[in-house]
């Protein structure tokens, strides 16, 4: 079984590296159907090992914490099904979207080296191993923002590309400081080493705490490290969009956070309340600033922000509560903004324009998409029955009875500014009378429309089930979180 | 001591580049002078004066070998790092050349169409 686990790096590099030479013959139709039959592979291993509980893989059988070993558990599996989902979905999406770029040989062969490098993240049990599938995947996201080449898009792509460069260097760096300290680089031999020789305050230990924070808070985009976040989630073709707000700052930012710091390096009060701070400022800077956007697409980048904040805060606050609901709303986030953002590009593709000022009485012209993208409005404004309510609720109760009264003061104001610029998307987009230039708007074509009708059912069913969800999914991956002991011995075999 | 203080001078020196000069060159340059510290201070934790390198011959016992050997693991850690930062690198330079037929300038500053 454990020999399943490589897969899920090996396929989409081995089947990017095959596109590339074959695509040289069929520039038009292989590139498309290879990765859709790529990601629906990865869902079937993941339906293999799905619920077996925690899976080891020893890389060349060199046991830990000597090889790099590959650790499926619950919380990987949570990451897992996310990741290879959304994918699934998006790469159905670009089969019609990326018509317009023309050239689809390098756009999924990046696109799959994305996925590899966000599997492989998800999936390492090792510190260093992690740094270079961070960097496999930041790298193609890199390129895949800029992918229009035009002025805009290159400019974002040239800053995320800067910013992302120091996150990994500040990365790194503290990847040595942990080195320095124990002498391994194996998650579960670190934090080992940590607990047996009581090191939690050990001055290198905090100042790579410290670079932790930095390198994957900017890499999450929490304030004060968002500046790339809206630029490149505009910029970006709409399904990277999806990739990057959907996935990949979760992967690379929030799951590297909860990972390290609750499986490794152990949560102290610092980091909780360093975490809290930032997750509140970045849900009021998130929410204030989706206010003041015309761009569709500027908006939703900023209530991502805005969102994270809620996931941050979640994971600050520590509570078993708390994680559950920081885990719920990661899982429903992904969801109901891939929808929003995969809505935007429908709607940008139908009219040529995703400007709130001169869009307008969509739901004539674009019935299913606007009736997606109402649900995925409603379902990220916490409006129950939809997902987003169970998540948001969660947070909010278990603010209030670990004793955060402030915090969860915030975290109620930021539900109801959400709900208030997602009206306001509403009113502008979907309902009132169509303006003039919105008159002869046809329905996008069918291959992009069942990826936003699949998400929009799902946010209905993840607010129907959310109990079932949450007692079968989120409680293991939690109390994989909150169980250092556990983690440490499952992958060290002790 | 003085070496790691050294590095990390360095290593400020290419965040100093980078968040305070405008030309998009220099801005690379820095975030290549970070990296070559960063890969440094990796080499500097395996480093040992007059060492030998971590290969075991016949003729040597352990407790030498423990004293006096490098610690090889940084190195490998450093050699992926250094292909990493080439492969950033390339792109970074690549960009730069677009932006520059885009703008017609290298100038930071005066690339500010998006409102960050």
């Amino acid at each position: 079984m454990s020999v399943l686990l490589p897969l899920f790096t090996t396929i989409p590099v081995f089947s990017a590296i095959l596109m590339l030479l074959v695509g040289k013959f069929d520039k038009k139709y292989f590139p498309r159907i290879w990765s859709i039959l790529t990601s629906l592979s990865l869902l079937f291993i993941l339906a293999a090992i799905w619920g077996k509980g925690t899976i080891i893989h020893e890389m060349g059988g060199w046991k830990p914490p000597f090889g790099v070993v590959l650790v499926k558990d619950n919380l990987s599996q949570l990451m897992l099904l996310v990741v290879n989902v959304v994918t699934f979905l998006t790469v159905i999406y670009s089969y019609s979207y990326m018509r317009k770029y023309e050239d689809y040989l390098r756009f999924f062969t990046l696109f799959l080296f994305m996925l590899a490098g966000m599997n492989g993240v998800v999936l390492t049990g090792d510190l260093f191993n992690l740094f270079v599938f961070l960097e496999i995947a930041s790298i193609a996201s890199y390129a895949l923002v800029g992918y229009g080449i035009d002025a805009e898009e290159l400019e974002a792509s040239f800053k995320y590309l800067i910013l992302g460069a120091l996150a990994s260097i500040f990365i790194l760096f503290g990847i040595g400081m942990i080195y320095s300290v124990t002498g391994s680089v194996n998650m579960a031999d670190v934090a080992r080493f940590i607990i047996d020789n009581g090191l939690a305050d050990n001055k290198a230990i905090l100042m790579a705490t410290g670079l932790f924070i930095l390198g994957f808070g900017l890499k999450a985009g929490l304030v004060p490290f968002h500046a790339w976040l809206p630029d490149a989630h505009s910029s970006a073709p709409a399904p990277i969009s999806v990739m990057l707000s959907g996935v990949l700052i979760k992967v690379l930012g929030i799951y590297s956070l909860m990972r390290i710091f609750y499986s490794m390096i152990g949560m102290t009060s610092v980091v909780s309340n360093i975490l809290l701070v930032m997750g509140s400022i970045s849900m009021l800077v998130g929410a204030f600033m989706g206010f003041g956007q015309d761009d569709m697409k500027r908006m939703f980048a900023f209530s991502s922000i805005s969102q994270m904040g809620y996931i941050a805060v979640g994971i600050g606050i520590g509570t078993p509560l708390a994680i559950i609901g920081a885990l719920f709303h990661l899982l429903n986030h992904a969801v109901f903004k891939s929808l929003l953002f995969l809505s935007s590009g429908a709607i940008q593709t139908s009219t040529g324009t995703r400007n709130l000022s001169e869009l307008g009485g969509l739901r004539k012209s674009m019935p299913v998409t606007s009736g997606a993208s109402v649900i995925g409005a409603l379902s990220i404004a916490g409006v129950p029955p939809f997902n987003g309510f169970w998540s948001k609720l969660i947070i909010i109760v278990a603010a209030f009875s670990a004793g955060y009264i402030w915090l969860g003061a915030i975290l109620v104001l930021t539900a109801f500014l959400t709900l208030a610029y997602y009206l306001r998307f509403q009113k502008n987009v979907i309902f009132g009378e169509p303006t003039p230039n919105m008159k002869d708007v046809r329905e996008a074509p069918f291959l992009m429309l069942m990826p936003i009708v699949i998400f929009a059912v799902l946010c209905l069913l993840g607010g129907i089930f959310n109990g079932w969800l949450i007692s079968n999914i989120i409680a293991p991956a939690q109390s994989v979180i909150m169980n250092q002991m556990a983690y440490i011995s499952s992958v060290l075999g002790i | 001591m003085t070496l790691y203080f050294l590095n990390f001078v360095l290593l400020i020196i290419g965040l100093y580049a980078l968040v305070f000069k405008r030309h998009i060159v220099k801005k690379i340059l820095g975030v290549a002078i970070m990296e070559y510290a960063v890969n440094l201070f990796l080499i500097l934790l395996g480093f040992r004066k007059s060492g030998v390198p971590p290969i075991l011959m016949k003729d040597m016992d352990m407790a030498t070998f423990i004293r006096t050997a490098v610690d090889p693991l940084p190195q490998a850690l450093v050699l992926t790092s250094i292909v990493i930062g080439l492969g950033t690198l390339a792109l970074m330079v690549a960009m730069a050349i677009r932006l520059y037929e885009r703008y017609g300038t290298f100038d930071m500053d005066e690339i500010k169409r998006l409102r960050g």
